[in-house]
């Protein structure tokens, strides 16, 4: 079995990447400490950090859309059919058995279509559900003066909670599925490199 | 002469200021030392004396200070009467029973010993007399002034035993000398009665004791005399002898902004009257000047009373009073701390030191339960109840001492019962020690007949806590309030982080996502144990 490598990841897609994973990873521990889960860095220091983190976020997504829609990588996103049931299959059992992959990464098409559906999930759910909950949240105490007197903190703070978990769960099966490359560490190392080791046909 | 003529721009010259006023408060100059009088009263010769007695030195001030008396007449100082405008409660220390000593009706001569004025023995004290104001227990800078305890208001005249029978005198002070030597009010003067209400130091507020009349800075730091040095009236500030800030018509949120001369003067007694709403400097968390809508500035800036060393009174059981030994005084018990933890004068005492304040929502409303209202005695009665809420924009989160006890109340007429415990008249409690005598006594003052059943109720009086103000650094952090069991987890009505939470979606959350490591785990071991037979 032979394998090539492929440019996939540009160089702002990964730094994009790995910056984020960092501000999730840290707005997940100190979120989770303001929401009395646990002590940490003390209640005070975790919600600096956290709003420092999320504006950092914020700015890193402005710059992320922008690159979408600049490159055209927004299309990678659009959902497909094409393989998806294969994809299930795939990992329900071919990969325990070597079998080949059924879909084959390419630079116009890197993810594969359950890729496609858990970022788009992502993008579309979750992070706007953060978001905006979260500046709400922040904003507070400005309710008022922006005619937001009827929202609930707890109902704010309900939305924020919920999509914090849905993050967690996306981001615990996401670090897995970064093992089912070619190799256990192809899909890492390609998000590090911009090169993925592909089999050759 | 040369003059040095150099263009200063307005900005520059308004940091210039700036920061020649911060050298110059910087530099420890407290407010109270920069006021120099006038008039130096040992130099008059009204007051070369001498003055027999306390009113003869009062007649003498009024030579010259000619409508001080009509002034303070119209005062709660005076009046201890005061109408509450929003609910028309008749207040004031003459009309409202308390759970510390209970009423001033029928105790007179122990209980105006705090009456800025002289002879306030019964109910026939003449509050028109200009001469029976006490000028000197306010205006006394040589701290020798004293009003005797069981005096009505006067000091004594002739040497005294006190307390009776403890073999010890009190000396008649040199009014002359005290009177030549007058002066502002300093916290001595001020802690005189409100450092020492309840009968003693540190019983009644928590927040007022002894130890405020020279305060480190870890202890208050306005009034440490270290640095700023203010006295109580630096913040209870007032024209014409009427000073501001009041127990019984509090402002629970001050929306006027810092008060200057030309805009509002009107009040300094609230922290927003210097600081106003937006009191925390840019460079601090954002957050904190967003509390302040909802947070009093002393329930995170007071983080416990009575931390000036000395324990104030938590739990007073009146029910429990009246064990004699076999000379039959009161029995007297004290702690290994050398507190009284009984006395058969006035029953069980509970102290406390270091206290965390109860937190409330307050709205500045007070009602009071007086005499007459009703009190069944199945249930705990707030003897002030304070309004406020969560829907209310003008409540703010406020600490409190919480007072509690027992105290007597007729069953029969089902009211708090006014009685009868200072006196020499047979009838008076610490003579007989015979609860329906006293009460009898106690209900016939103010017009009512004693229905002959004897209860005690419990009850609950809170105290606001504004003073013992400690450094920025020793506030209350936020974990002490966003914390599941903190300071605030018994304030209803709103949604605190770190404090509350959805139950069952924080339970669906973590189960998720441990479920979605466990498959992951799975699938990988799956996974590698496949690979590794393979190969």
């Amino acid at each position: 079995m032979n394998a090539t490598r492929i440019y996939i990841f540009k160089r702002f897609e990964r730094f994009w990447h790995w910056a984020q994973a960092l501000l999730i990873i840290v707005m997940a521990v100190t979120g989770f400490e303001i929401h009395g889960t646990y002590g940490l860095l003390g209640y005070e220091t975790a919600q600096e950090v956290h709003t420092t983190a999320a504006w950092l976020l914020i700015g890193l997504w402005v710059f992320a859309i922008f690159w979408h829609f600049t490159t055209g990588e927004w299309r990678q996103y659009i959902p497909t059919a094409d393989k998806l049931m294969a994809m299930v299959r795939y990992y329900l059992t071919g990969i325990f058995t070597d079998a080949p992959h059924p879909f084959r990464q390419t630079t116009l098409r890197k993810h594969n279509p359950l890729q496609r559906l858990a970022y788009l999930f992502v993008k579309l759910i979750i992070n706007p559900a953060i978001w905006i909950s979260g500046l709400l949240y922040l904003y507070y105490s400005a309710w008022p003066a922006l005619g937001l007197d009827g929202l609930s903190l707890a109902g704010v703070a309900f939305v924020h909670t919920a999509a914090a978990f849905l993050m967690l769960v996306f981001f615990v099966v996401h670090v897995y599925f970064a093992t089912t490359g070619h190799t256990w560490t192809s899909h890492i190392k390609a998000m590090i490199t911009g090169y993925e080791e592909v089999e050759s046909g | 002469m040369r003059t040095c003529n150099v263009k200063v721009p307005g900005r520059l010259a308004a940091f210039l200021s700036a920061l020649a006023l911060s050298l110059t408060l910087g530099g420890g100059l407290g407010w109270a030392e920069n006021e120099v009088s006038t008039a130096d009263h040992s130099k008059f010769k009204e007051l070369k004396g001498p003055f027999p007695t306390g009113p003869d030195v009062t007649r003498a001030c009024l030579q010259c200070h000619t409508e001080a008396s009509k002034q303070l007449h119209k005062t709660k100082h005076w009046t201890w009467s005061v109408v509450n405008p929003d609910t028309g409660e008749r207040l004031g220390k003459r009309n409202v029973i308390n759970n510390f000593c209970g009423s001033v009706v029928s105790n007179e001569a122990r209980c105006t010993s705090c009456h800025i004025g002289y002879g306030w023995k019964d109910g026939t004290f003449d509050f028109t007399s200009e001469a029976n104001v006490d000028c000197l227990v306010c205006h006394d800078t040589t701290g020798k002034y004293r009003k005797f305890p069981a005096g009505a208001g006067h000091p004594v005249y002739q040497p005294t035993e006190w307390p009776a029978g403890s073999g010890r005198m009190m000396q008649p002070p040199d009014l002359a000398e005290i009177a030549q030597n007058v002066g502002p009010t300093s916290r001595r003067n001020c802690g005189t009665c409100h450092f020492l209400g309840g009968g003693g130091n540190a019983i009644k507020h928590g927040d007022l004791d002894l130890s405020m009349v020279e305060p480190g800075r870890y202890l208050d730091v306005h009034m440490s005399p270290g640095r700023l040095n203010f006295t109580c009236s630096t913040c209870h500030s007032g024209d014409a002898h009427a000073v501001q800030g009041s127990r019984y018509t509090t402002k629970a949120k001050d929306t006027n902004g810092i008060d200057i001369p030309g805009r509002t003067d009107g009040s300094r007694a609230s922290c927003e009257s210097c600081h106003g709403l937006e009191p925390h400097p840019a460079a601090a968390n954002a957050k904190l000047n967003e509390h302040t809508d909802r947070i009093a500035c002393v329930t995170c800036h007071v983080p416990q009373f009575a931390r000036g060393g000395y324990a104030t009174k938590m739990w007073w059981d009146w029910s429990t009073a009246g064990r004699l030994d076999e000379n039959g005084k009161p029995i007297k018990v004290h702690n290994s701390d050398g507190l009284e933890v009984y006395s058969g004068m006035k029953g069980d005492f509970r102290w406390g030191e270091h206290v965390t304040p109860e937190y409330r929502w307050f709205d500045g409303s007070v009602d009071y339960t007086l005499f007459g209202d009703t009190v069944d005695g199945g249930e705990v009665v707030s003897i002030n109840k304070y309004g406020g809420s969560a829907d209310d924009p003008d409540s703010r989160i406020w600490p409190f001492k919480v007072m509690r006890g027992k105290q007597a109340y007729d069953k029969g007429l089902q009211t708090l019962a006014v009685v009868h415990t200072f006196g020499k008249d047979d009838s008076a409690y610490w003579r007989n020690y015979d609860w329906d005598k006293a009460v009898d006594a106690g209900m016939a003052s103010v017009g009512a007949v004693y229905s002959g059943e004897l209860g005690f109720v419990e009850t609950e009086m809170a105290w606001p806590i504004t003073h013992m103000v400690a450094p920025k650094e020793d506030a209350v952090t936020c974990v002490e309030c966003h914390s599941r069991n903190g300071r605030l987890a018994g304030i209803e009505g709103v949604y605190m982080p770190g404090r509350d939470r959805t139950g069952w979606l924080d339970f669906l959350g973590w189960t998720a996502a441990l479920l979605a490591l466990l498959a992951v785990l799975a699938h990988g071991a799956v996974r590698y144990y496949a690979h590794t037979r393979r190969s």
